[in-house]
């Protein structure tokens, strides 16, 4: 039955595709703290995505899944914001936030949740046409 | 004789796998939307059938009685390797190279599923009719 690995490569891509929203969903509370014990601000994440063949054969291509191969922090620096009264500011006075960019991250996940809700529903109708098959050759 | 009555049921078990095939075969494009580097792929689907079913005897062919003939489908569809398929061209081009075209992913996911169907429902009739003509009524 080579529909059955639908829900191995649909189920690895909405996996993904929640990692990748639970990461938006890490940055976006991040968006306003500012410069930790360590004196480093948070820095925003982003998830790489991957093929990872799961078919039953090897090298199968036709069944193709995704697996978040590593998470990767921005290092681009962080807002300064000049605030000589805030108990985190430096010696000149600026206050460090993260380098969140929260624009970035609002796209990132509508993008995120509709490629999830696509693979629902590829799952939905392999589903269907899965059970269809089970009732094929009975009459009625 | 009874191949006569079965012949037609092969060929759509084989249609029936291929379309299975190509269903996920487009699930894959479309859980790898957002994979980086990612290259869309589709079948031909009128030659994978030509190529899965070119083995198989005619219905109205008589039957042949030498070892092999009967089921000897060496054109199967597991047999069948990756090289027949193509790959897809971007409509729009993407700065991580990915060529999925979710649209043309979406309708072609649509299309199958309504012809998997449509190749169950020739195999349920196809059924019946052998049916009705064992039991004669």
């Amino acid at each position: 039955m080579s529909m059955l690995s639908i829900f191995n490569v649909s189920g690895s891509a909405a996996s993904a595709q929640s990692q990748r929203l639970n990461v938006v969903a890490s940055n976006l509370a991040n968006a306003d703290t500012v410069a930790g014990p360590d004196g480093q601000a948070y820095k925003a994440r982003q998830v790489t995505f991957q093929t990872q063949l799961v078919g039953e054969l090897a090298n199968d291509a036709t069944a193709a899944g995704v697996r978040v191969s590593n998470v990767s922090e921005d290092q681009t620096p962080g807002r300064r914001v000049h605030d000589p009264k805030h108990p985190s500011a430096d010696a000149d006075g600026y206050v460090t936030y993260s380098n969140v960019n929260a624009v970035e991250e609002m796209v990132n996940m509508i993008s995120a949740s509709r490629s999830y809700q696509n693979n629902i529903e590829v799952m939905n109708t392999a589903k269907n046409l899965l059970l269809k098959t089970l009732q094929m050759g009975q009459s009625g | 004789m009874l191949n006569r009555l079965t012949d037609t049921l092969d060929f759509q078990a084989r249609a029936l796998d291929l379309r299975s095939e190509r269903q996920r075969l487009i699930a894959s494009n479309i859980a790898n939307a957002d994979t980086p580097g990612y290259v869309a792929r589709d079948m031909n689907f009128a030659q994978a059938l030509r190529a899965a079913t070119g083995s198989l005897p005619a219905a109205s062919a008589l039957a042949v009685s030498s070892a092999g003939h009967i089921g000897g489908g060496s054109g199967g569809v597991a047999s069948r390797s990756t090289a027949d398929l193509t790959y897809a061209t971007a409509a729009q081009t993407n700065l991580d190279r990915n060529t999925v075209d979710m649209d043309r992913e979406r309708a072609s996911f649509a299309d199958n599923s309504v012809k998997y169907e449509a190749t169950l429902r020739f195999i349920n009739g196809n059924v019946r009719t052998v049916l009705s003509a064992i039991t004669g009524q």
